[in-house]
């Protein structure tokens, strides 16, 4: 590097600085360490501080030598006065102020101590609140007149000491001393070590005016606590703290703010370095805190309220806005008044602001209140609801999917059928390891339900239903593909709901869940389904919809039974040609809905029912079916449509399927793999459903009723879920095509009977004739 | 997706408006002030009968060819209004509600602060980051 001219007052104070950073004494500086710290002090931009180093050449070399040290320091003092970044300009900016480095974050920490005390009082005469001066002789306290001799006597006298000492010391130095030094290195042993010629004092103290009218506005804005708190902090040795500090740390402890740092033990403070984190709350930090607290809430879990808190951060003299912005971060729970932890953690900020650290934009996480319990509100109280509420909207972002309301329509039958035939359905979802989602989907399904009245369905005729199948059918596989992945992330438990929860846990991830803390929706929610489709005679009115649920709803009851595994998936199908009669009958009810599927779908639920050993119910329903069964003629063609279509399912169902009335005969065959099927025929159903919302709601339902005994079982064994899993996405794929092909029977029967109708009236205008 | 957002105080003084960095800033100031005539027509509307079941949400204030001003008046009679884009057409009923229950808190919020003065122009820095978020979708 060129050849550095300095001026007596720079070599000094270089020299005392590279002794300060030089700490084994070995002429060279590490990068690291000390001299770190010094330039981060000294309060410039990171790549200016790269730039200075690279152009002293210390990265080059590895460490700073003497010489670079020199370089760069001067390179910080033409940085900080704002010239141009150069190496030739070392030598040419003249009359160049020393470089100014604030106190470090140790020194930070010490200083709000320090700070305080250094309040008025430390402007005016310290000697007499200064604290039994150090060896050093740091009486300087006295002179609040830059006296630089003094200070520099001090600071020799400190120099021996090493910066170690400096803490030791409590002393205050003299309050100018203070404030020059206030933004000497962070090591404050510079500053001791400063020896400097006089005349380097007083450019440095001129250059610094600002910083130390600052200081002494700092000194001013130690909190004067009425109570004597801070003045017998005073009395404390200050030592501890300020020393180990900085500058102010070596000067006067005495006041007020010392006795607070003292009571934080700022050397050790200091010395722990935080370093790493300049919001951490050292220990004595903390007990200083804690009795500051005290003076104002004896009881340690009780709260600050907002207007004497307010008093008390106002005598920090910061301004009303800072203030302002620190009560905004600290007080998380937002209730106007400050817990302990809320209240030190505005301290220390209050205390940061003070010694010059800017004010995040938010809370930092070591100041969080740390009483964050998100299962029971510790004393904090409500900042554990904070943290926990903060999560869990995550977790249930309001984003539906736009698919979701239709699914919705059919899915609160389901629920609600499912509901009222397994009050076990909250259990297991209670039960299950992700309580809140499970939680969230008890909501969404108690929501859903309450949301979407079986109505929707009911009143839903084919020529409706048509493309809404379609388009339920489309979400529905979604859903059911959701919730199958759902049901093997977490041992999911309710199976039964399982159709719906997949909506709804669909709708829960992407929706909110209001409160995870919500106790499942109660049971009874099946009732309005079941009073909607209570009556047969309600059924045949609405149609398929409303047959289908009760059908459902009467079969969930009994298919709460286990249904041990998912392992059969001919029980839904075989169900489902009984439903199929059943449904035949309802559909035939209801003119406008195709026969084939409506039924179809019942009569799958049917055999679930029966699978679930509900056989009798299924009897009692194809009864109740029958009961329409004389009016269904087209349900022979349908019954045979399902017959194909069953067939093309699974051989079992078709079988099944073939009589309309033969829901009884297909009972058996449902039997063996009932809970398989069941899961499959929820899909199946829920398929066909789709397609048919009217029959939809009874598929849904069925499957509900399926699922709660499957559920358990599930919950209990993690392979069977899989399993399950696995085969009700093998369902899935054949409801799909089933699904596919029922659809494409239905427009040929739209187009046989658009043919029909046209036929019709072409005939009719003579009748009419 | 605001365009501009301000608190009127009770006694018709803005005590926070913010808009979106645009040219005619005026304009939106200009805006809101005469909005406050509709609101306080909207407020006398109710009636006294009705004060304690006035809704807090006052709608559609008034609409311009470019834009949409909603009202909102607190039960301390603190307004806020908000002006948004017409050509926003997705903007519902209910985001708008929520727009304004969520600015609703941030003053809430601001009002605990004991540090906060009624009267005081806000200048919390929470709310300005609320507000932001509700302005920002605008670009």
């Amino acid at each position: 590097m060129e050849g550095l001219t300095l001026s007596d007052a720079e070599q000094k104070y270089y020299s005392d600085l590279f002794s300060y950073c030089d700490i084994e004494s070995t002429k060279k500086v590490a990068a690291n360490g000390r001299v770190l710290e010094l330039f981060r002090a000294a309060q410039l931009p990171n790549d200016v501080v790269l730039q200075i180093m690279e152009l002293c050449g210390a990265t080059r070399l590895g460490y700073f030598g003497r010489s670079q040290f020199y370089i760069a320091l001067k390179l910080v003092a033409v940085a900080q006065s704002g010239f141009p970044l150069r190496v030739e300009s070392i030598n040419t900016v003249k009359d160049l102020p020393l470089p100014r480095f604030v106190a470090s974050k140790n020194e930070q920490e010490s200083r709000p101590a320090t700070s305080y005390s250094s309040d008025s009082e430390n402007q005016g005469s310290y000697s007499g609140v200064i604290p039994p001066p150090p060896g050093r002789g740091q009486v300087k306290k006295g002179s609040v007149s830059h006296d630089t001799v003094q200070a520099r006597t001090s600071t020799d006298q400190q120099e021996p000491a090493s910066p170690v000492v400096s803490p030791q010391q409590s002393p205050p130095t003299s309050p100018h001393t203070w404030r020059k030094h206030s933004r000497h290195p962070s090591g404050g042993n510079s500053e001791r070590s400063h020896a400097g010629p006089g005349p380097f004092w007083s450019p440095f103290g001129e250059a610094q005016s600002g910083s130390s009218a600052g200081d002494a506005v700092w000194s001013g804005h130690s909190p004067p606590p009425p109570q004597e708190n801070w003045v017998s902090f005073a009395d404390t040795p200050p030592t501890s703290t300020l020393l180990t500090m900085h500058p102010a740390s070596v000067q006067d402890q005495t006041t007020v703010r010392t006795v607070a740092s003292a009571t934080t033990a700022n050397e050790i403070r200091r010395q722990s370095s935080s370093y790493d984190d300049p919001w951490k709350i050292t220990d004595e930090q903390r007990q200083y805190y804690v009795n500051q607290f005290k003076t104002i809430q004896p009881d340690l879990n009780g709260f600050i309220p907002g207007s004497s808190a307010k008093e008390f951060f106002t005598k920090s003299k910061l301004p009303i806005l800072e203030l302002s912005h620190i009560w905004e971060l600290s007080d998380f729970d937002k209730d106007g008044a400050l817990t302990l932890d809320e209240f030190c953690a505005a301290f220390h900020l209050v205390v940061a602001r003070k010694n010059g650290y800017d004010l995040p934009e938010k809370l930092p996480e070591s100041l969080m209140p740390k009483l964050i319990d998100l299962e029971d509100s510790a004393d904090v109280g409500d900042q554990p609801g904070e943290v926990g509420y903060s999560g869990s909207p995550a977790e249930a972002p309001p984003s539906k999917s736009p698919s979701m309301p239709s699914l919705n329509q059919t899915w609160p039958e389901l629920n609600q059928s499912s509901e009222d035939t397994a009050i076990v359905h909250p259990v297991p979802i209670r039960m299950t390891p992700s309580k809140i989602h499970m939680q969230e989907m008890e909501l969404k399904r108690t929501g859903s339900d309450h949301t979407n009245p079986t109505s929707p369905l009911l009143v839903k005729t084919s020529d409706l239903s048509e493309e809404n199948k379609i388009n339920s059918s489309v979400k529905f596989a979604s859903a059911n593909t959701v919730a199958d992945g759902y049901s093997s992330s977490d041992s999911f438990t309710s199976d039964p709901e399982q159709i719906g929860n997949n909506v709804t846990r669909q709708r829960s991830h992407s929706g909110t869940s209001p409160d995870h803390t919500a106790p499942p929706p109660p049971p009874p929610r099946p009732q309005p389904s079941h009073s909607r489709s209570s009556s047969l005679d309600m059924n045949r009115t609405f149609s398929v919809t409303t047959g289908q649920q009760q059908a459902g709803v009467v079969a969930h009851p009994p298919a709460v039974p286990p249904r041990p595994q998912p392992s059969q998936t001919s029980g839904p199908i075989v169900h489902r040609p009984v439903d199929a009669d059943g449904l035949m009958t309802h559909t035939s009810t209801s003119p406008q809905q195709i026969p084939e599927q409506p039924n179809f779908a019942d009569f799958s639920q049917f055999e679930v029912f029966a699978a679930s050993n509900v056989n009798e119910e299924q009897d009692d329903e194809a009864e109740k079916h029958s009961e329409v069964l004389p009016v269904e003629k087209p349900s022979d063609p349908a019954s045979s449509l399902r017959v194909a279509k069953t067939d093309s399912k699974i051989e079992e169902k078709t079988a099944a399927s073939t009589p309309a009335n033969v829901s009884k005969g297909t009972t058996p065959l449902a039997p063996p793999p009932k809970p398989v099927r069941r899961r499959l025929k929820s899909e199946d159903e829920l398929r066909p459903d789709v397609d048919e919302h009217t029959q939809k709601t009874g598929v849904l339902a069925a499957v509900l009723a399926s699922q709660p005994s499957i559920p358990r079982s599930v919950g209990k064994d993690k392979k069977a879920i899989q399993a399950s899993i696995r085969r009700n996405k093998e369902t899935n794929t054949v409801l799909a095509r089933l699904n596919s092909e029922l659809q494409q029977q239905l427009k040929d029967v739209l187009e046989e009977r658009i043919s029909l109708e046209v036929q019709l009236e072409q005939l009719r205008p003579f009748s009419h004739l | 997706m605001a365009v501009c957002v301000a608190v009127i105080a009770k006694e018709n003084y803005p005590l926070y408006i913010r808009s979106v960095p645009t040219e005619s800033e005026l304009k939106f100031h200009y805006m809101v002030h005469t909005s406050l005539d509709v609101v306080d027509e909207k407020i006398s509307a109710m009636g006294k009968a009705l004060v304690d079941q006035r809704e807090l949400y006052l709608g559609l204030l008034y609409p311009t060819e470019d834009y949409k001003v909603y009202g909102y008046v607190t039960n301390s009679k603190v307004k806020f209004v908000m002006v948004v884009d017409s050509s926003n057409t997705a903007l519902r009923d209910n985001e708008i509600r929520s727009m304004f229950r969520k600015l609703h808190n941030s003053y809430t919020d601001v009002m605990c602060n004991p540090f906060y003065n009624p009267g005081d122009r806000i200048q919390s820095r929470a709310f300005d980051s609320m507000v932001t978020t509700m302005m920002i979708q605008v670009c």
